[in-house]
């Protein structure tokens, strides 16, 4: 008998099968690594064993009986406790409000007892050997303790099986030992583990066996011991397909027009250098959390950079904030569109006008509405924006339209930089092409364009070349001739601490 | 979940009618329940009660707008009023510059809350309730706690209360109350600030990363407040003939419920001065009908926090229904 079996998982979203049909089995007393790409369906299979989301098809046992989790809490009661990558705790609160939040002990139902509360928290402690005062503030303890914390408290339910997801992404060496010290306390002969992770070469220290995940399907498993990084990684992304590369010459000659150099950041970003020529798309791949995202944020001034210097046109720019950025021609299409691209509740004129209000305001201070609307009409015409008016709330528009809405921003404010995020995010797939092709004519028109995403095919497809980042560097800059999956993968997980690759 | 979409400029009429309504119904309600409402002097006496609060709910629906709050319009008016007796009384200055001098006052203090909310980055709610005590404190100290008399100075009180229109009572203070309307109309609708204004109501952070310095254009939106401040405290203190120092508390949130009665949202992102103008005639007559149908004043309250209640309910429901 298993300690824990999915049987044919199955789970859609709007537009996405996020699982399909997927198994996996976790023995008794066995770190079993989880992996796969973003998106392979990892966090989707944690969702359904942790019960925030119901699984459409498929069934789950553990230790033989089936399992049918209806809240986190219920997955707890029944012994699966799950730690997130995104820490939940309460920062005000103690380490002892922390782990026994929602079972504080009372006396007489009624009042609650900081002294029961800290005692049973120092055995829970003391059990597990965890360093930990139960009256510190969550607050005052650094990240690694934290998540200490959450062991502790996701081991106070007793658990069987614990699943954890991405618990090294922000520990250091040291932390990470630990971390692995009391994965190994944890496992006995009735419990399991299950490890998801990014980093190939933790897998090999800590795990058993080694489930792969691809495109929201159950690929292999092998045993960690006659088990290669390389095999793995191209298990995880498959075989390259070829008509997915970029068919034509890949060499852009154009004049460099973007030019970052040393880009720093006291939080994550480490010496990034690298450049942007005329009509070029340089990709930008990476896995979750390697500082994609944040290097477009400190290079529009949207977030504090400490160090490093941007230069367009030859002419270096001092950025402090987004104001800045789009004066030098740099415009940024955020990954998040609804937070912090477009207004919801404004028309389509009020959103493609917004990054150049002062061209359509007239000497004497009043906005030109006409030639707002003209405007707008216009590059509703040439982006092909599907709306019935350019009056229309944006917020009745698809994420395609929406997208291109944001484009459309950027181009009546005229940036030669485009930096796209996740361009393709949350948008169906007939437009994804159509978001391709327009890419495709603005850097024919001799935009420069950077290119954030998450998904390699995308990269591989629209790149002319492809910089890798892991743990806020860029450790290789690819031709995307050259580039396969299985190298921007290896690349993706070099998490040393070696120099930074230059352009 | 888009059935047929309703253009944006569609839905706003909708909005200000369903407020515009109202306010008739209320109208023909009190002319039938009293013989003495619908008489010209007591309209007249609607709009004057009407105008200094509804000039402050002019300048406030410019901050709500942008998604923020001014509490310091009330009590930063008083200080207003005060600073207008300290410039034409005790310091002797002429009358055009003691009222110019008094509006740029009340500037400043909007320049003020602007800067903490969006310079330090305080919440609007509580920058602005500290300026609304410091103004409160300040009207107090500077006049020695007494009514400052306009005595070098009979005129003043006709710049509310001259008749524009010989042999019928129409005060010119009523006419400013018109004037401003359109020109905060024009402002909000028809201006950059304006619509920056619904911009960054309607999503700040959007609009920052759109290459819109906020921080400037709040700054600008809490001074255009601040402004209609130190007008509606010259015209307060034209009203009376004198600078009162005590009081103001309560009258910011009156002119914040014109304001929300007129449909303009709290989350920032919608409204219109239309809308603020028919939310501040409800209130005002709201409260002349109740009285001349002498209903006790007690009840007066009762009665327009029940409006805003169900102003602010009704608005919810036509919006999830969209």
């Amino acid at each position: 008998m298993t300690l824990l079996e999915v049987r044919g998982a199955s789970k859609s979203f709007p537009g996405v099968r996020a699982l399909d049909d997927v198994d996996l089995e976790l023995r008794h007393g066995e770190v079993l690594a989880l992996v796969g790409e973003n998106g392979a369906g990892k966090s989707t299979l944690m969702k359904l064993l942790s019960g925030i989301d119901r699984p459409d098809g498929g069934e789950f046992f553990l230790d033989g009986v089936q399992y049918t989790p209806a809240s986190p809490r219920h997955a707890q009661e029944l012994g699966i406790s799950i730690i997130h990558q995104e820490l939940n705790l309460m920062p005000d609160l103690t380490v002892a409000q922390n782990i026994f939040i929602g079972r504080e002990p009372r006396i007489g139902g009624l009042l609650l007892s900081e002294r029961a509360l800290n005692r049973r928290t120092r055995e829970l402690l003391d059990r597990l050997g965890l360093p930990l005062e139960p009256t510190d503030l969550i607050g005052d303890l650094t990240v690694a303790r934290q998540q200490m914390v959450e062991i502790a408290r996701a081991l106070s339910f007793n658990a069987r099986v614990l699943v954890m997801d991405e618990p090294t992404a922000a520990l250091n060496e040291v932390e990470v030992n630990t971390l692995f010290g009391l994965i190994r306390r944890f496992v006995t002969p009735t419990t399991g583990v299950i490890y998801i992770s990014h980093r190939m070469h933790e897998l090999a220290e800590i795990t058993d066996r080694i489930t792969v995940l691809r495109d929201g399907r159950y690929v292999d498993t092998l045993d960690t011991a006659s088990s290669t990084v390389p095999q793995v990684i191209s298990l995880m992304v498959g075989r390259t397909i070829t008509g997915e590369q970029r068919p034509r010459a890949a060499v852009v000659t154009g004049e460099p027009v973007l030019s970052v150099r040393g880009l720093h950041t006291k939080a994550l970003l480490r010496d990034v250098s690298f450049e942007v020529r005329r009509g070029e798309i340089l990709g930008f791949a990476g896995l979750m959390g390697a500082g994609r995202t944040e290097l477009a944020r400190a290079l529009v001034g949207a977030d504090r950079k400490d160090g490093g210097t941007v230069t367009v046109h030859g002419r270096e720019v001092a950025i402090s904030n987004p104001a800045d950025a789009a004066r030098a021609g740099i415009g940024y299409l955020s990954e998040d569109r609804k937070r912090y691209g477009v207004l919801l509740g404004r028309s389509v004129r009020d959103n493609v006008v917004l990054a150049s209000m002062p061209r359509f305001t007239s000497a004497f201070g009043l906005v030109a509405d006409r030639m707002i609307g003209k405007t707008a009409t216009d590059y509703v015409a040439k982006l092909r924006i599907r709306t019935p008016s350019t009056g229309q709330l944006v917020q009745n528009l698809s994420g395609g339209n929406q997208q291109k809405t944001v484009i459309a921003k950027w181009l009546v404010r005229d940036c030669d930089v485009l930096i796209f995020d996740e361009p393709t995010r949350g948008i169906d797939v007939g437009a994804k092409d159509e978001i391709y092709a327009l890419l495709d004519e603005l850097a024919a028109d001799g935009k420069a364009i950077v290119m954030i995403s998450s998904e390699l095919p995308e990269v591989l497809r629209m790149s002319h070349r492809i910089a890798v980042m892991c743990q806020g560097r860029i450790t290789a800059v690819l031709d995307s001739t050259d580039a396969s999956q299985e190298l921007i993968m290896d690349y993706a997980t070099r998490f040393s601490a070696q120099g930074t690759v230059t352009s | 979940m888009t059935a047929i979409p309703i253009p944006a400029r569609v839905r706003g009429s909708v909005q200000q009618l369903l407020a515009l309504a109202s306010l008739i119904a209320i109208l023909v309600f009190f002319s039938f329940a009293s013989p003495y409402f619908f008489t010209p002097s007591n309209l007249v006496g609607i709009l004057m009660a009407a105008t200094v609060t509804g000039i402050l709910a002019l300048g406030t629906t410019f901050v709500i707008v942008s998604g923020g709050i001014d509490l310091s319009i009330g009590t930063g008016m008083i200080l207003c009023g005060v600073m207008t007796g300290v410039f034409m009384t005790y310091w002797g200055w002429p009358a055009w510059a003691g009222v110019i001098g008094a509006i740029l006052f009340g500037g400043l203090i909007g320049f003020i809350n602007g800067f903490n909310v969006s310079v330090l980055g305080l919440p609007p709610f509580i920058a602005t309730l500290g300026m609304m005590l410091v103004a409160s404190g300040l009207s107090l100290v500077i006049s020695g706690t007494k009514p400052i008399y306009f005595k070098e100075h009979p005129d003043f009180q006709l710049l509310m209360n001259y008749d524009v229109i010989p042999g019928a009572r129409f005060p010119l203070g009523v006419l400013i109350f018109l004037v401003l309307t359109v020109v905060a109309a024009v402002v909000l609708s028809k201006t950059i600030v304006g619509r920056y204004a619904f911009s960054i109501g309607s999503n700040e952070a959007a609009t920052a990363l759109s290459g819109v310095n906020v921080v400037r254009w709040k700054l600008t939106i809490y001074t255009i407040a601040g402004l209609f401040v130190g007008i509606a405290g010259v015209l307060a203190a034209s009203r009376l003939s004198s600078a009162q120092p005590v009081g103001g508390m309560g009258l910011e949130l009156e002119a914040i419920a014109a304001v929300v009665i007129g449909g303009t949202s709290l989350q920032g992102g919608r409204g219109s001065i239309a809308g603020t103008v028919v939310g501040a005639l409800i209130v005002a007559v709201l409260t002349n009908g109740l009285r001349v149908t002498a209903v006790p004043q007690e009840w007066q309250s009762v009665v327009v926090g029940c409006v805003i209640l169900v102003a602010v309910y009704v608005d919810m429901l036509r919006r999830k229904a969209n």
